[in-house]
């Protein structure tokens, strides 16, 4: 997308955030929902440390992050040499690298939700609709998304709020691209550096609201089921 | 009578350490914001100026209009190495800086660079009109070198067409780290990161010639903090010197 110059900064930037978010929570959703589900009903050893690597966002610094994407990116890192060689390009510096960023990032913050939901569905639930001869995607679609579906919102609004909230690792790979790859957390730090305390201060008033917004209604969906902790 | 003696001598005990700390100065520790171009010349240099005079130098880089942003909110340092003349000049003009401590230390000059030896034969030509994909700069907003890339590429006339394809560091020292990690093929980064950066892959480049933007003329001045500061003083004398001269020349300055 060319930036087109005479839109204000803000609305480039907000419309980056709001796609990349937007993004990572579908993608999130689609990859975490048989993940959280396999973590939260197999009694498999690997339930153990794939649960720890679904964990480490939370815990590794951005930077560790975004080195390693950084070199995996390369044209001559892994992950670069797989897309130059679909005929993709590299992602380095692009919308899509900072979409699979902001995909690892996230991780957590939408299984783990996803997975205490699951778990919380008694086993003879999904047994009684299984003797009423419910295929296994039935019974997916009819017995454990509706009893999930708190879960389902909360990892939804963390996963759109974190990633809103991402900055270490979209600055280590982003390359500060209007339109591409300045993302709100980005251009508040640029005005702060500039000293440009006005627009600073509408961007991080913006960006407060806006998570009190949806951690309020977080809260109020959660009121009377209890919230899944990450 | 004896009661006054007494006390004169004890006037006198105390005033000793003092006397004898003013014949030999206590070794003193100053903080330099540096400009990331020259971060890795700075260190070289205070750890040289530290075995001669026992001072500490701690240097904390970033570009120079984030330096100017943090010393304007109070951040404690005693001198700065700027990547221009302008920002010194406005600190003495705003009373943050000594002006009579400002002066220019190096002039740096930008490099088209890439780690791929292939990539850069005629780097003129490829400056000119060839095929740029992403070229890494520092951001103009806050990094000398990343404006004096910018009015390269406009002297070249192709700042429009190019600048959907600017990769922006914070400072110099990360649009040199897009470039060195392969990220990034090209970037237009300062000679002394270059010569770095060569250090462990010899690449290619072509040296931008020094008429295409204005001179990078780099100042540097005592702040406010370090008034009182014998290192930051000292340290900044120590950089005029002619030894200190030849070394920066040899760090990549003109």
């Amino acid at each position: 997308m060319a930036p087109d110059p005479t839109t204000p900064a803000w609305i480039a930037a907000a419309w980056v955030t709001l796609k990349l978010a937007g993004l990572t929570t579908a993608i999130l959703l689609a990859l975490g929902m048989p993940l959280a589900w396999w973590l939260a009903r197999t009694r498999s050893a690997w339930r153990i440390p794939i649960g720890a690597v679904v964990a480490l966002p939370m815990v590794l610094p951005p930077t560790v992050v975004g080195f390693y994407l950084l070199i995996g990116l390369a044209p001559d890192g892994p992950v670069g040499q797989l897309t130059t060689a679909l005929g993709l390009g590299t992602l380095a510096f692009t919308f899509e690298g900072l979409l699979l960023a902001s995909v690892l990032y996230s991780l957590p913050f939408v299984v783990h939700p996803l997975q205490a939901g699951f778990a919380a569905i008694p086993a003879d639930v999904l047994d009684a609709a299984a003797t009423l001869r419910a295929s296994p995607l039935d019974r997916f679609a009819s017995v454990v998304l509706p009893l999930a579906r708190p879960s389902l919102v909360t990892a939804a609004l963390l996963g759109f709020a974190h990633t809103v909230g991402e900055f270490g690792v979209v600055l280590m790979v982003g390359g500060n691209i209007e339109g591409e790859t300045r993302v709100l957390s980005v251009l508040l730090y640029d005005r702060v550096e500039a000293l440009a305390y006005g627009e600073a201060h509408a961007l991080a008033a913006g960006l407060l609201l806006f998570s009190f917004a949806l951690l309020l209604v977080m809260q109020w969906l959660g009121r009377r089921t209890v919230l899944p902790h990450g | 009578m004896q009661i006054r003696r007494l006390l004169a001598t004890f006037v006198l005990l105390a005033a000793l350490p003092m006397l004898a700390a003013a014949q030999t100065p206590k070794p003193a520790t100053a903080r330099i914001a540096v400009a990331s171009n020259f971060a890795d010349a700075a260190r070289a240099l205070a750890a040289d100026y530290g075995r001669r005079s026992g001072h500490r130098i701690e240097i904390s880089a970033a570009s120079t209009g984030k330096l100017y942003a943090q010393i304007r909110n109070g951040a404690p340092f005693d001198a700065l190495l700027s990547a221009d003349a302008a920002t010194p000049r406005k600190l003495v003009d705003e009373g943050q800086a000594d002006g009579a401590t400002l002066h220019d230390y190096a002039v740096g000059r930008l490099v088209l660079w890439s780690r791929d030896p292939a990539a850069v034969k005629d780097g003129e030509a490829l400056l000119r009109r060839g095929r740029i994909e992403r070229l890494a700069i520092a951001n103009p907003e806050f990094a000398p070198y990343g404006v004096a890339a910018r009015e390269a590429l406009q002297y070249l006339r192709r700042w429009d067409e190019l600048q959907p394809r600017l990769v922006l560091g914070e400072n110099v020292g990360q649009a040199a780290q897009f470039v060195t990690s392969g990220a990034a093929p090209l970037g237009l980064l300062p000679r002394s990161l270059v010569l770095e950066a060569r250090k462990t892959r010899p690449g290619s480049g072509w040296e931008v010639p020094a008429g295409w933007h204005a001179p990078i003329v780099q100042s540097a001045v005592l702040l406010a903090h370090g008034k009182d500061n014998p290192a930051a003083r000292g340290f900044l004398l120590y950089l005029r010197g002619a030894q200190a001269r030849k070394a920066i020349r040899g760090f990549g300055y003109d």
